[in-house]
């Protein structure tokens, strides 16, 4: 199978409403910040593109063609794209170079979730005939995860707590967080709840923005010229939808998609992890067999700021970063989708 | 560098208006049972799901993979939720085909469907924005300017799309699962139906159905079932924006390009001698002539008279006909209506495409277009590798 | 089970969901431009073509786009439709014709109700004008043209179409 590298990242800082920008406006700063990083002129200079994005978010139908019009397609590009995170955009882009029908991709996600109620509008993500009409929205479901957590013993409000604080803490070194800060585990636990057992800051804050990448054979990103780091495990597996029929305190689809993406082939420093609710970072640090030795979300994570149907791609491009920069030598990046964590990917990036 | 792959199972649903019998779940076991079961394998057999559809807001569905996993036999495995506009029918078995060419898996299901009676595709369609007016056009009222163009630029005789619309319903009277049933269409008839976006009558346009569509595509070493493979010989996409200065609305280049790609794969050089037969995306009458020009099977101008000739006809005994199952114009469940296309190519070179098979086929094309004629899927299925 | 009664086949849903659109930086440059009586569309910095309504970018080249150009409130027919299919609630009586109309000095079309004529007479290349609603009446929208009717002018070749240079002032009817 042919090695593939990630060879640029480029995510927008992370703000609750970035007001009157529109789609194409969200993207192609982006994508120019991308273009730059390896010297690419446009879309054009790549073999294949692929995005993920979802028309509720903004409430227009098709809101993926809009953003056909920040790529400069013409002459036409070979495109797709997935009603998912981008983090399966690269998934697909993946297999496409594998195929040999493509040295190198360009992938990009964007949401803007501001101008909806995005709990209640991925509450019609649930089954049409039995879930969704009760309007039961993502954050009652985690919170039901998260007592059924607490309930088994397995975790305490103060393990919560010691997430945010993490969270908050570490993104104090991003400039691109929605939600930094110094705050310790006693400060946190005198918030009220928000829905029991979850307080305001156990639950992702909404974002909008976008965020972009590039990959190619390693063959390619050397050509470039530019630093890279190696893809060399991707996997993603779904599982059962209803929430009453699995296991809420454990993460099966993670522990699959884990081992088959080789994780603990070697040694690993640092963790990427799409967690939108602080408990949820426990159940998956469990589930990837994470040790207390690995960074986790130095970035932050999600709870300092979460940029729908990008934030699982750039879970990707934080580890990228860090290994292009020297910092980690090793990592895993994670990424979810549906209720409860029932959809999971996970990637190895490893320096060249 | 790929590896091959090849369509070992299909299955469809019947496409009806309303299918009030069946969840959104249940319409897709249905196709999904009939493609596993034609591949002689089960649920265990399959390695990934890739799955289809056109705007969530169709059903007021959001990304309902989620829900979907269970029914499609997806737990613990890889799934994928394709939307590429009205070309995702096509895209999706290409993403499927890259699962096996990619050397990653070994067999992949794939499904795609539409299931508009659950909700209202043309307000999913129609939220009014400030920039534009709202002028109740539909896509017709978008399309129809675009075949005006071709009329004058062509210089088509005005009875061009009647002979389309009568000559794909009556292909589409050979195959049971067709929406429409006409056998006794005729011209008149449709020259008397009302005219709805001048140039285009009703009888011009597609039917709105509720159905799926699945395939499962499996690598060389994992064939399986008891009717012989339809080889994958080259898939496309091509992209391009909806409006920039200077588009050809009537041929857009994507079109174009995407042709020309997947002929070089599959060594496709004349594409009217070549190919046995084509399913091809056409959802208003006029765009059959205006695809037989973009997809190459005739010089500009002439494709109309193609159609006139007969020669898409499988009636009229013609070379090279398109859409025997009775094309988009007999059966429309928008996010499966590419796929559909896709699988009946691999039905007629699989010889399994029963009364509206096309004699000896060994090699047909498969073609979805979406959004405003920008998206663009192709492949091209054989009876043999090369 | 005494009486047998007929199958639950389905259920009302309905979903309510609210959202606050917003059009976006060119977009709203463009609607605010048409609160003034004037049609505002934007130049590619790289190939010069110019789009309106503007979105922001050029799709063709993929560059953001910043130059603002008024345009005059006349222009050409590319190509139209009349259309007859009667829909529940539609404010415009069938049959009506829809037009895509290229503005002079403008690169792109866009689509727009044309009156005041025979449906049978119009034709590709056709000269157009815009008729406003009255000033009181403007608001964001391009409603605030209420359609475009015939000019008496001659039919530009169509080869020509979309390659006009501006025609006149843009200035407030």
């Amino acid at each position: 199978m042919r090695d593939i590298a990630v060879v640029a990242f480029s995510q927008s800082a992370c703000v609750a409403d970035i007001g009157a920008v529109n789609e194409v406006e969200l993207i192609m700063p982006q994508l120019q910040a991308v273009y730059a990083q390896v010297g690419l002129s446009s879309a054009q200079d790549v073999d294949f593109v692929c995005s993920g994005s979802c028309d509720y978010l903004q409430g227009a139908a098709f809101a993926f063609v809009a953003g056909v019009d920040a790529l400069g397609a013409v002459p036409p590009l070979k495109e797709s794209h997935v009603e998912m995170d981008a983090a399966w955009a690269l998934y697909e882009a993946v297999l496409k170079i594998r195929t040999g029908h493509a040295d190198s991709a360009l992938l990009y996600g964007f949401g803007k979730s501001s101008p909806g109620e995005l709990p209640a509008v991925l509450s019609q993500r649930l089954d049409p005939y039995y879930l969704a009409p009760l309007w039961l929205d993502t954050v009652s479901l985690a919170a039901l995860q998260a007592r059924m957590l607490l309930d088994s013993g397995s975790i305490t409000e103060s393990d919560m707590a010691a997430v945010v604080s993490r969270s908050r803490q570490n993104a104090q070194a991003n400039p691109l967080a929605q939600l930094a800060g110094d705050i310790g585990v006693a400060a946190l636990l005198q918030d009220d709840y928000l829905l029991a057992p979850l307080r305001r800051g156990d639950c992702a804050p909404v974002s909008d923005g976008a965020a972009a990448m590039i990959i190619a054979t390693v063959e390619q990103a050397r050509r470039w010229g530019v630093p890279y780091a190696r893809l060399t495990g991707i996997d993603q597996r779904i599982e059962s939808h209803n929430p009453c029929m699995r296991d809420l305190t454990d993460s099966v689809s993670t522990r699959q998609a884990a081992a088959a993406a080789g994780v603990h082939e070697a040694a690993l420093d640092v963790a990427e992890i799409y967690a939108p609710f602080s408990h949820q970072e426990i159940i998956l640090t469990r589930a990837l067999g994470l040790d207390e030795a690995i960074a986790v979300n130095p970035s932050g994570g999600v709870l300092a700021g979460n940029l729908m149907m990008a934030s699982g791609l750039a879970r990707v491009g934080e580890v990228f970063q860090r290994i292009v920069n020297g910092d980690a030598r090793r990592g895993v990046a994670h990424a979810t989708s549906g209720p409860c964590l029932q959809h999971n990917l996970v990637a190895v990036l490893e320096g060249a | 560098m790929a590896e091959w792959a090849a369509v070992v199972g299909i299955g469809q649903t019947r496409y009806k208006t309303r299918r009030s019998d069946v969840s959104i779940a249940g319409l897709l076991r249905e196709a999904v049972d009939r493609a596993l079961a034609d591949a002689g394998v089960g649920f265990d057999d399959i390695d990934a799901v890739v799955i289809g559809k056109a705007p969530d807001m169709f059903e007021g569905v959001i990304m309902p993979e989620s829900y979907l996993a269970d029914a499609l036999g997806a737990s613990g495995k890889p799934m994928l939720r394709v939307h590429t506009a009205g070309s995702v029918g096509g895209s999706t078995a290409i993403v499927a085909a890259s699962h096996v060419q990619s050397g990653t898996f070994k067999r992949v299901l794939t499904v795609t469907y539409e299931k508009q009676s659950e909700s209202n595709a043309m307000w999913a369609l129609s939220t009014p924005q400030p920039f534009s007016v709202h002028l109740n056009a539909g896509a017709g009222g978008y399309f129809a300017p675009i075949i005006r163009e071709y009329i004058r630029r062509a210089n088509a005789p005005e009875g061009v799309g009647i002979r389309v619309a009568v000559k794909d319903r009556r292909h589409g009277a050979r195959n049971p699962l067709a929406h429409l049933q006409l056998p006794d269409i005729t011209e008149q008839e449709v020259r008397d139906s009302m005219m709805l976006w001048d140039p285009l009558r009703f009888l011009e346009a597609c039917p709105s159905s509720d159905g799926a569509c699945a395939m499962v595509i499996a690598a060389a070493d994992s064939i399986s079932g008891n009717k012989p493979p339809a080889w994958i010989r080259g898939v496309a996409m091509r992209s391009e924006p909806t409006m920039y200065a200077g588009r050809d609305e009537v041929s857009p280049q994507a079109g174009r390009d995407c042709a020309t790609d997947v002929y070089a794969q599959a060594g496709i050089t004349d594409p009217r001698r070549d190919f046995d037969c084509a399913e091809v995306y056409v959802p208003f009458s006029w765009y059959e002539p205006m695809w037989l020009e973009n997809l190459g099977f005739a010089s500009p101008g002439e494709g109309w008279k193609l159609t006139l000739d007969g020669a898409t006809s499988l009636d009229d005994g013609g070379d090279i006909p398109w859409n025997c199952s009775g094309g988009v114009l007999s059966s429309n469940p928008i996010g499966a209506s590419g796929m559909i296309r896709f699988a009946e190519a691999a039905r007629q070179v699989r010889g399994d495409a029963g009364a509206h098979q096309v004699e000896n086929a060994r090699l047909a094309l498969g073609h979805a277009y979406g959004g405003g004629a920008q998206f663009f899927s192709m492949w091209v299925v054989g009876a043999d590798k090369n | 089970m005494s009486t047998a009664r007929p199958d639950v086949t389905g259920i009302e849903a309905p979903v309510y969901l609210h959202y606050h659109f917003t059009a976006g930086t060119a977009p709203a440059r463009f609607l605010v431009r048409l609160r003034e009586g004037l049609l505002s569309g934007q130049r590619c910095p790289r190939c010069a073509k110019v789009y309106i309504p503007a979105r922001g970018s050029c799709p063709a080249c993929g560059v953001p786009t910043t130059e603002e150009v008024l345009l005059p409130d006349r222009g050409t027919v590319q190509s139209f439709t009349i259309v007859h299919i009667p829909i529940p609630g539609n404010p415009i009586e069938p049959p009506y014709v829809v037009a895509n109309i290229v503005l002079d000095g403008a690169n792109i079309s866009f689509i727009h109700l044309l009156s005041d004529c025979v449906n049978e007479a119009v034709r590709i290349g056709q000269r157009v004008e815009a008729v406003w609603r009255p000033p009181e009446e403007w608001d964001y929208a391009m409603d605030n043209i209420r359609h475009f009717r015939p000019l008496d002018e001659p039919d530009v070749p169509v080869e020509r179409i979309g390659t006009l240079p501006v025609s006149g002032p843009a200035v407030p009817r």
